[in-house]
């Protein structure tokens, strides 16, 4: 298997993939947003619990390819007990990280384990598997839509 | 297989074809290319591009208006297009074949017209659950235009149709029935026929998509009795942007205009236009003369090989990819229909189609997945997407064989 292969398809992201964290619904209290892939099909539902201002607990229903859910069940583990200023800030970096130029050097810092991600600019029509759930996660944050399209 | 068809397949010499091909002696991420998208687009042999550079090189002009020397040459190479198009499906009369810039245009085309006259509040269109999208909006459109029914013909486990379902959606409200004769994402060969004959007993048209059969089968209106008759030159070796719609000459003679403007007309004041004759009357606009003449070449191509003995080459290629797959732990082929074109559609236990597609990618290997524009036969499988593997006339064994490997190579990975 190729080197970027073995880059973008982790163990982490694949022990993501196949037993993601927070994956279960959440009650009438949480905001709901559907995010969904046209390209691929890839569809998710993600619940956020706020709770003076933090986002107290995150979790997603759905199904998609590994590196969608795997990018789903990431952002739900980073993300609880951080300030919605947080958050956003946090998905800038994480777009920023997988859609830059495949040799620009990346500044990885407070993007933990999410730095795998980078594997996934070698793939470019893969991008929108990988943000997906942050799109989503910045609609339930601004209260848009309650259908996300990476189209 | 009758034995005839067995000796040519043994005479189909693949790698002579594989040498029409210029791209499939590429690769892709340094492996050699393995390409298995064809029921996407097939890809061309060299006599199509020369025939569309020699076009623009020697003789490109307007047709059906010049006086001139290129504007003739143009106009005859135009036409006799559409006679060796309308050979190709055994049409009676060149007139039948309206060049269009394929399938979904050729569908909407009729939808507009003939459906739109043909159809009224309360009746029904028949579709079936193998549809493209291609074949199923068209119809909505034009039912929720009219206040009219769309009903759909199911299908079995297998990807086959239930005949005895369709018998009964039909009826006198019963209009138009619009028909995959290859399933794009599952394979399948619809007994049309058969179909057609049931549809005209209760005087419905029968229109048939034939995007995904004109690569694999011999197509014949007449022995099918189609009324209308819509197919892609790109996904049988010619170029994109041209492809056909067939009609019985009757119906297309009473068929309104679809679209108005040059070529369309026999005269023009600002009081009243006349219309062309058939075909013209639905080739509005200068057309698409370079790859109308790069199809034509196409079809001499296939024509060339024999429809013959490609299929049953295929069915060759058919039989050793099922067995291939099958053998894989895990994978599960969605649509085994007993008649079936070379389209393999797959899920394997515990992988994403779209991880699969890419790994498969690095591997040089070609295949779609996703919902293949069917997603109600995604729906109907329960599937989210499926990778698929369409073959054509110049894949081989070999190819199947690092398809297979590459598949096995994903499971280790997911493992």
């Amino acid at each position: 298997m190729s080197a970027e292969l073995r880059q973008l398809y982790q163990e982490v992201l694949i022990d993501h993939a196949k037993r993601p964290r927070n994956f279960r619904e959440q009650g009438a209290g949480a905001v709901t947003v559907e995010g969904y892939n046209p390209l691929c099909g890839d569809r998710i539902r993600l619940y956020v619990s706020r709770d003076d201002g933090q986002l107290r607990d995150l979790s997603f229903t759905g199904s998609g390819c590994a590196i969608s859910t795997a990018s789903a069940s990431m952002m739900t583990e980073a993300l609880k007990g951080k300030t919605a200023a947080e958050a956003e800030a946090l998905a800038e970096r994480f777009h920023r990280l997988v859609t830059a130029a495949v040799d620009a050097a990346v500044d990885e810092e407070g993007l933990g384990k999410l730095a795998i991600f980078a594997g996934v600019r070698e793939f470019p029509v893969r991008v929108k598997c990988a943000t997906l759930a942050w799109h989503s996660l910045r609609s339930a944050l601004h209260g848009d839509a309650a259908v996300v399209s990476t189209e | 297989m009758a034995t005839r068809a067995m000796d040519r397949a043994l005479a189909y010499d693949v790698e002579r074809v594989r040498r029409d091909f210029p791209v499939l002696s590429r690769t892709a991420h340094g492996k050699p290319l393995v390409y298995l998208d064809n029921a996407a687009t097939s890809q061309k042999p060299r006599v199509v591009i020369d025939a569309i550079r020699d076009y623009y090189e020697r003789y490109n002009s307007n047709v059906h208006r010049g006086v001139h020397t290129l504007s003739e040459e143009a106009t005859q190479a135009f036409e006799a297009a559409r006679a060796k198009a309308r050979a190709f499906v055994n049409a009676e009369r060149a007139e039948e074949i309206v060049f269009v810039r394929g399938t979904t245009e050729a569908i909407n085309l009729v939808a507009a017209t003939h459906g739109r006259t043909r159809v009224h509040a309360g009746d029904e269109v028949v579709i079936s659950a193998m549809e493209h999208h291609s074949n199923i909006v068209p119809w909505q459109m034009l039912c929720d235009e009219k206040s009219a029914r769309l009903r759909v013909i199911p299908m079995n486990d297998r990807g086959e149709l239930d005949l005895v379902a369709y018998e009964k959606l039909l009826g006198p409200r019963t209009k138009i029935v619009a028909l995959a004769y290859v399933a794009n994402s599952i394979g399948t060969i619809n007994p049309l026929r058969e179909m057609a004959r049931a549809a005209h007993a209760h005087g419905a048209t029968v229109v048939v998509d034939a995007a995904q059969a004109a690569p694999h089968l011999a197509i014949d209106v007449r022995a099918l009795d189609a009324d209308f008759l819509a197919l892609s030159s790109h996904k049988m070796y010619g170029p994109m942007g041209i492809g056909i719609l067939y009609g019985k000459y009757a119906l297309l003679d009473a068929m309104p205009p679809y679209q108005g403007g040059g070529d369309m007309i026999l005269s023009v004041t600002f009081e009243k236009t006349t219309y062309n004759h058939v075909p013209h009357k639905f080739e509005a606009g200068t057309p698409n003369v370079a790859d109308a003449i790069g199809f034509g070449a196409a079809i001499d191509y296939v024509t060339g090989l024999g429809l013959e003995a490609i299929a049953a080459y295929e069915h060759e290629l058919l039989e050793y990819g099922t067995q291939a797959l099958s053998a894989i732990p895990g994978l599960r082929l969605v649509g085994t229909a007993r008649d079936k074109a070379t389209i393999l559609s797959f899920l394997v236990d515990g992988i994403h189609p779209h991880d699969l597609g890419t790994i498969l990618d690095r591997e040089g290997i070609a295949v779609r997945t996703g919902h293949h524009c069917a997603q109600p036969v995604m729906d109907r499988f329960g599937v989210p997407a499926t990778a698929r593997a369409s073959l054509g006339l110049y894949n081989t064994k070999a190819e199947i064989d690092a398809l297979a490997a590459g598949i096995r190579r994903a499971v280790e990975v997911f493992r």
